[in-house]
């Protein structure tokens, strides 16, 4: 710089080119706000969103206890829904007022204790009818589950005062979650969190900036440079790549202070798993930019490849290990999954390297045919 | 008044066109729900099938053959193979090949003949709690039906106590049903929202807009005509995904098809109103796509379609009461499984109302700020 | 000079060919085309729209491959190396690639590290390129904030920055108005006289072109001749002349009805006459409604010699005023332009203000029902501010103004009715078709039934584009999608018609078809205001006004503003320049502000 170099060689010029589209891409980031929201303010949102919203754990759930004719075993029986956390219990007198709540979903459940449910406690064993909306399976499953311990908690009680000992029963199931014993559901949200911004960031941001190169005409003065396709190509993906490598520090932030989610891999494999699938959604967005050349079509499609495909393909929420094989085959397809799967890995189970190679061996592949392809399709030619 | 509604026929006319002339744009908008509801119908539920699980099998008694046997036989498990040490347990799990690996302990027959407790021992992968508390709740079922089984075939008591269950509307639970319903609203949104937002930003980036408004075409009228088209894309959308709910996935339609398409209605306006808000903000398109996503995102994870509502903290309970997707899941759900009628559904149409109208009033007003 | 030592030709292109497909059909660009740019020499490309300038231009910069024939750029082969063209030539689209949302500086960095230019370079280079552009002040300003005259300068400097080997020129000064014209091609020669810097710039404005070395005129693909300008004005030597109107005919209603004349190849209105093109000299005295000793010879111009041209490749002439179904509006029996019409555009004290910036600063003006009235002015001077202000589209921010008795802003769907609009930039349905624009734009005009079809095979045949009825907008050539822009706002017989800029970067053909038909409609009494850069244009107008700093330096007939220009016989343009820089001085001398 403080010398007079009249040429520079080939290499440096090269460099030259790249550092100058790169700050120009920069710059054009710095100056839309929209990009700032996509790199920042939306992984906020979303951090918050999982941190506080998103929840799979069923608590609170409204049901109705129908008590035909009070008694004190059906007091027993209602304390026992009354006092777990899981529920909270609206009291009511006929079946057909709680079939009434039902309708107005203003519960989700009815507990149907009958009239002579005292009398058949002393005698044979009663039954009790335990009545759910069926609309919401998985809740229904889960609140099928507590009302059960529940019942069987209450059935206990009363057997002992009657003077059997019906004990646990002959088999007990001890279980144990690995990897997650609070079964805190932030723990595996956080890696959907983090798979989540990273592909937002990753392909909506590129998404746009080659086709809008096209429709405004920039790209035409551009080829006219010395510059070569792979330079526009990396001229494009490092300021959205390290854009990305912001939203990931959020994130990882989050899940550290936020979320208290452990940590037991390794920070190195992490970031270099996570830039693995960074290069691979910029490759998903430019390559549909490069190749749709049109700003509407290019948005349509990366919301239709990007969100839901990462979020319900991708086994975050869903595990792909019981999904139908032809699903199976197709999630293969997704990117997404293997991340999710290192993420998961990394931060709960360690580095383990028998899932951490494939994964990131596919994703490594996967970044190499994207980008190659939209090397080939970025043609300095107007044909 | 006639002149008026014929002007806004001729825009709906031109906009349905500029949407669907291209036959990119037209693939585009139309296959992709319909591969999305069959993919997802099959994808996103917890209905587990298949569940990769390992038998660690200490005792290798007929007990704890005869527990295996109903855990293979359940239809729910597949046994992937059994292992004899805890290192081969750890590196089951960790590597993914087993969701859970079932130890039974040594003693375990023993145990049983002599009435005492015998316990078996499920360790589950945790990476995705969710799933993995579903699949122990399906071993504690099988669980809890070799007990019943055992005592009564060993002379024990019952208990007193014996629940009877009954699901309404969805009788053997199955998640799809819930999940397909919903889907007809979530696959129209995204889209919807962003093709209005888009064919606004559009007109602007190409300088159309400013010819639109030099003709009689009053705002009001030009916000018509473009409400108007992305409202029958998307209704077309939500066609195709009930569609393939009906024919494909056989899931029973209780209710009324007038009042789906009523409570269509509302929900459209209601998200092409938000369309419109982010086009009156947007200067480009990309700012429209980007700021799209942006509102669109809190809208699907708080809509209740893969987590409930009610367990999310108050404030955010509160914030999904401007969510036009919650309505529109709600909705479909009491409509297509419960056969509610629009008496049952003034809670969630008047919502939905209410923030199509805000919406549009607040676009238009955006529309003629910028104006000036 | 021309012995076998004369320097090797920047270009040398021998029987190039080159054919696009577009669905199923194949169109044959460019055929044949043989020529050489010397070193050191300006090349002028002038042709109507869709000769093949522009492909011509694409193909030297290695942005297209040939089909058929040789190309040599900068000796290399262009179909076999592009790579190594683009790293020594510099090329500037028709819309420069400048990024808006990058300064001015950072617009030049970028291009300066894109072809490698060293900082010991850049200290030489910057400097003068500032100079030469007069760009310095405003270095850190956004791009996409310079007015369009601006834009050009810039890009014009981005193509400099790295010293190239030859410069291609597409259109550099389409949309730019005289003054910044004047100052981009005082660029150019500059550069050509000091570096010898070899130059082929595309152009639709004639007297540049006779300003070059080398003219090569292309007419549907071909070249149809090539050599000095002089060999072009020279085909119509001794065949131009200059005509007085009589009575109270005007210059343009002459040249309209001059232009009918099977004698006549050209015909326009110039300095208060008409300068006529004659097939046949002797035909001069002969000339319908022309007095005798109305008629003087006069050098024949550049534009003559290619109109000639032209004309002689069988280009159909200016077809006559088309009595076709619009005569609606005549029907108030107004003489068109006369100061008795009832006034239909009143402004008075208009002001606009952007923050803190003064677009438009208390002007005043009337136009009366069938004038014509021009807004002349250099880019940025508060023409186009004015003109969305008119139509409705931006609030005023003080003053008074009244479209045909009404505020746009407020008028009722009716009054906008009346009202036609072609905006600067093409803004149609780029993927409708050309039918489906007219349809639309008839149906919200509210014409229906079988008027609506009539109006649009009416549209569709008076602005010939009934061979693209079913192609889509946005791949019509500039000049059709200019009709059809036009074609639009006329549909629905507006009695008003704002034009911004509708000439710009159209050919002298269509720019001739375009004032035929403006003539026509204000003869029948429709009011037209229009902007145009041209400034010979400005010679159909009835009364103009200039506009410069968002104020009016001017305002008259055309005449009367000529007059004021230095010279014995001072063009319009000349007059222009004057007026603005005189003002600009005056505004810039310590102690002058008004």
């Amino acid at each position: 710089m403080t010398a007079a170099v009249d040429k520079m060689g080939p290499r440096a010029a090269k460099l030259l080119r790249i550092w100058a589209l790169i700050r120009k891409e920069g710059l054009q980031v710095v100056r839309d706000p929209s990009s700032f929201a996509i790199g920042i303010v939306l992984p906020l949102i979303l951090i918050l969103l999982y941190g506080y919203g998103v929840t799979f754990d069923v608590k609170h759930v409204p049901v109705a206890i129908v008590v035909e004719a009070p008694s004190p075993d059906a007091a027993d029986l209602t304390s026992g829904f009354s006092l777990s956390p899981y529920f909270s219990v609206k009291a009511v007198t006929t079946l057909a007022a709680a079939n009434e709540l039902m309708l107005e979903r203003k519960v989700d459940g009815i507990v149907f204790i009958r009239e002579d449910f005292a009398r058949q406690v002393r005698l044979s064993g009663a039954s009790v009818q335990v009545i759910l909306h069926g609309t919401d399976a998985n809740r229904a499953r889960i609140m099928q589950a507590y009302a059960q311990g529940a019942l069987a908690q209450a059935g206990a009680r009363a057997a002992s005062e009657g003077g059997q000992d019906l004990g646990a029963g002959p088999v007990s199931v001890q279980s144990r979650l690995w990897f997650n014993d609070a079964d805190d559901s932030h723990y595996y949200l956080v890696p959907g969190l983090i798979v989540l911004v990273m592909t937002l960031i990753g392909a909506t941001l590129t998404a746009m900036v080659m086709a809008r190169e096209w429709e405004r005409g920039t790209l035409e003065a551009l080829f006219v440079t010395p510059v070569r396709a792979d330079e526009i190509m990396i001229g494009k993906l490092v300021p959205y790549f390290l854009l990305g490598l912001c939203g990931l520090g959020l994130c990882m932030l989050a899940a550290k202070f936020l979320f208290m989610v452990p940590f037991r891999g390794s920070v190195w494999v992490l970031g270099f798993t996570s830039m693995l699938y960074l290069l691979v959604t910029l490759g998903v967005g430019l390559l549909i930019s490069t190749t749709l050349r049109s700003q509407f079509l290019a948005s349509q499609i990366t919301q239709l490849v990007t969100f839901l495909p990462a979020t319900m393909l991708s086994g975050f929420i869903y595990d792909l290990r019981s999904v139908p094989a032809v699903i199976r085959v197709i999630s293969y397809g997704v990117p997404a999954r293997y991340f999710v799967a290192l993420l998961q890995t990394i931060f709960l189970a360690g580095d383990v390297w028998s899932v951490i190679l494939p994964n990131a061996l596919m994703l490594g592949v996967m970044a190499t045919v994207l980008l190659t392809l939209t090397r080939r399709a970025i043609r300095k030619s107007l044909e | 008044m006639f002149e008026s509604v014929l002007r806004m026929i001729a825009l709906t006319r031109k906009e349905l066109l500029a949407i669907l002339k291209d036959p990119r744009s037209r693939i585009t908008l139309f296959v992709p729900p319909i591969i999305q509801c069959l993919i997802f119908g099959y994808a996103a539920t917890f209905d587990l099938s298949n569940v990769p699980y390992a038998a660690y099998d200490q005792d290798r008694s007929a007990a704890s053959q005869q527990l295996l046997a109903r855990l293979d036989g359940s239809g729910v498990f597949r046994r992937i193979g059994n292992i004899d040490s805890p290192a081969a347990m750890t590196q089951a799990i960790d590597n993914g090949r087993a969701l859970l690996v079932l130890q039974i302990a040594p003693d375990f027959e023993r145990r049983l003949q002599a009435g005492e407790q015998a316990d078996v021992q499920v360790v589950a992968d945790g990476r995705n709690s969710n799933t993995a508390g579903v699949a122990m709740g399906y071993v504690s079922t099988i669980v809890a039906t070799f007990n019943g089984d055992w005592r009564s075939g060993h002379g024990g008591a019952t208990p007193t106590v014996q629940p009877t269950l009954r699901a309404w509307y969805n009788a053997n639970l199955e998640t799809r049903w819930n999940m397909i319903p919903a889907l007809i609203g979530t696959l129209t949104m995204m889209q919807t929202v962003m093709l209005t937002a888009l064919s606004v930003a559009r007109e602007r980036e190409q300088g159309t807009f400013d010819q639109l408004q030099v003709t009689p075409l009053r705002p009001a009228e030009i916000i018509v005509g473009k409400t108007v088209p992305s409202m029958l894309v998307g209704a077309v959308q939500a066609t195709n995904v009930l569609l393939v709910a009906q024919l494909w996935f056989h899931i029973p339609f209780q209710g009324s098809f007038l009042v789906l398409y009523a409570g269509l209605v509302l929900f459209l306006l209601a998200a092409v109103g938000l369309g419109l808000f982010v086009s009156s903000v947007a200067q480009t398109m990309q700012q429209a796509m980007l700021y799209t996503f942006i509102v669109m995102m809190p809208f699907m994870l708080l809509s209740g379609l893969t987590t409930p509502i009610s367990s999310m903290p108050q404030v955010l309970q509160d914030f999904t009461l401007i969510n036009p997707l919650r309505y529109a899941i709600d909705i479909a759900h009491r409509v297509y499984l419960e056969g509610a009628g629009l008496d049952r559904l003034g809670p969630d149409l008047l919502p939905l109302a209410a923030i199509g109208v805000v919406a549009l009033t607040g676009a238009s007003w955006m529309f003629q700020r910028r104006l000036g | 000079m021309s012995d076998a030592a004369a320097p090797a030709a920047v270009v040398v292109c021998a029987g190039l060919g080159k054919s696009f497909k577009a669905d199923h059909h194949s169109f044959q660009a460019l055929q044949d085309i043989d020529f050489q740019a010397a070193p050191g020499a300006v090349t002028a490309l002038v042709g109507s729209d869709g000769a093949g300038k522009t492909t011509l231009l694409r193909l030297m910069a290695g942005l297209l491959k040939p089909d058929a024939g040789v190309l040599t750029v900068v000796g290399v082969d262009a179909a076999a190396a592009p790579g190594q063209i683009q790293a020594r030539i510099g090329y500037m689209p028709q819309r420069f690639g400048l990024y808006d949302d990058l300064t001015v500086q950072e617009n030049l960095d970028l291009y300066a590290d894109l072809h490698g230019v060293s900082a010991a370079e850049r200290a030489v280079k910057y400097p003068q390129l500032m100079e030469m552009t007069a760009l310095s002040p405003f270095t850190r300003r956004l791009a996409g904030q310079l007015s369009g005259g601006m834009k050009q300068k810039l890009g014009l400097a981005c193509t400099l920055v790295s010293t190239p080997e030859l410069l291609l020129l597409d259109e550099p000064t389409a949309g730019v108005d005289p003054l910044s014209r004047r100052e981009l091609w005082q660029i150019i020669r500059d550069l050509v006289r000091d570096t010898g810097l070899p130059v082929i710039v595309s152009t639709s404005y004639l007297d540049e072109a006779d300003r070059c070395d080398h003219v090569i005129v292309l007419h549907r693909g071909k070249v149809l001749t090539q050599g000095a300008p002089a060999s072009v004005s020279g085909v119509a030597a001794g065949r131009s002349f200059l005509v007085t109107p009589s009575g109270d005919e005007k210059p343009r209603e002459m040249q309209a009805r001059l232009l009918g004349d099977p004698a006549v190849i050209d015909a326009v209105p110039e300095g208060g006459r008409v300068r006529v093109v004659l097939n046949d000299p002797a035909a001069a005295s002969a000339l319908p409604g022309v007095a005798p000793g109305a008629v003087v010879a006069t050098p024949a111009h550049f534009e003559d010699g290619f109109m000639t041209l032209l004309r002689a490749a069988g280009e159909p002439g200016v077809a006559p005023a088309a009595n076709g179904p619009t005569a609606a509006v005549a029907a108030s029996g107004l003489t068109a332009g006369t100061p008795e019409g009832r006034v239909e555009v009143q402004v008075r004290n208009l002001v606009r203000r952007f923050g803190a910036f003064t677009a438009v600063d208390n002007i005043s003006f009337e136009v009366r029902s069938g004038e014509i009235f021009g807004l002349l002015g250099p880019n940025g001077a508060g023409k186009t501010t004015t003109f969305r202000m008119l139509c409705g589209l931006l609030s005023v921010t003080g003053g008074e103004l009244k479209v045909g008795g009404a505020d746009m802003r407020t008028a009722r769907a009716s009054g906008r009715g009346r009202l036609g609009y072609v905006a600067q930039k093409f803004s149609l349905y780029g993927l409708l078709s050309v039918r489906e624009n007219l349809d639309f734009f008839a149906s919200v005009y509210g014409l229906r039934g079988a008027h609506k079809r009539e109006r649009i095979d009416w549209a569709l045949h008076e602005f010939e584009l009934t061979p693209y009825v079913g192609a889509p907008s946005a791949r019509l050539a500039g000049g059709h999608k200019q009709r059809l822009a036009m074609a639009a706002a006329l549909l629905h017989e507006p009695e008003l018609l704002f034009l911004d800029e509708p000439t710009s970067g159209a050919d002298p053909m269509a720019r001739r078809d375009f004032w035929r038909r403006i003539t026509d409609l204000s003869d029948r009494g429709v009011t037209v205001i229009i902007t145009t850069h041209f400034m010979a244009e400005a010679e159909y107008c009835d009364r103009i006004a200039i506009l410069d700093g968002g104020r009016i330096l001017a305002q008259g007939a055309p005449a009367e503003i000529r007059a004021r220009g230095a010279g014995e016989t001072p063009t319009m343009e000349d007059a222009f320049i004057a007026i603005v820089e005189d003002s600009r001085a005056a505004e810039s001398a310590p102690g002058a502000a008004a």
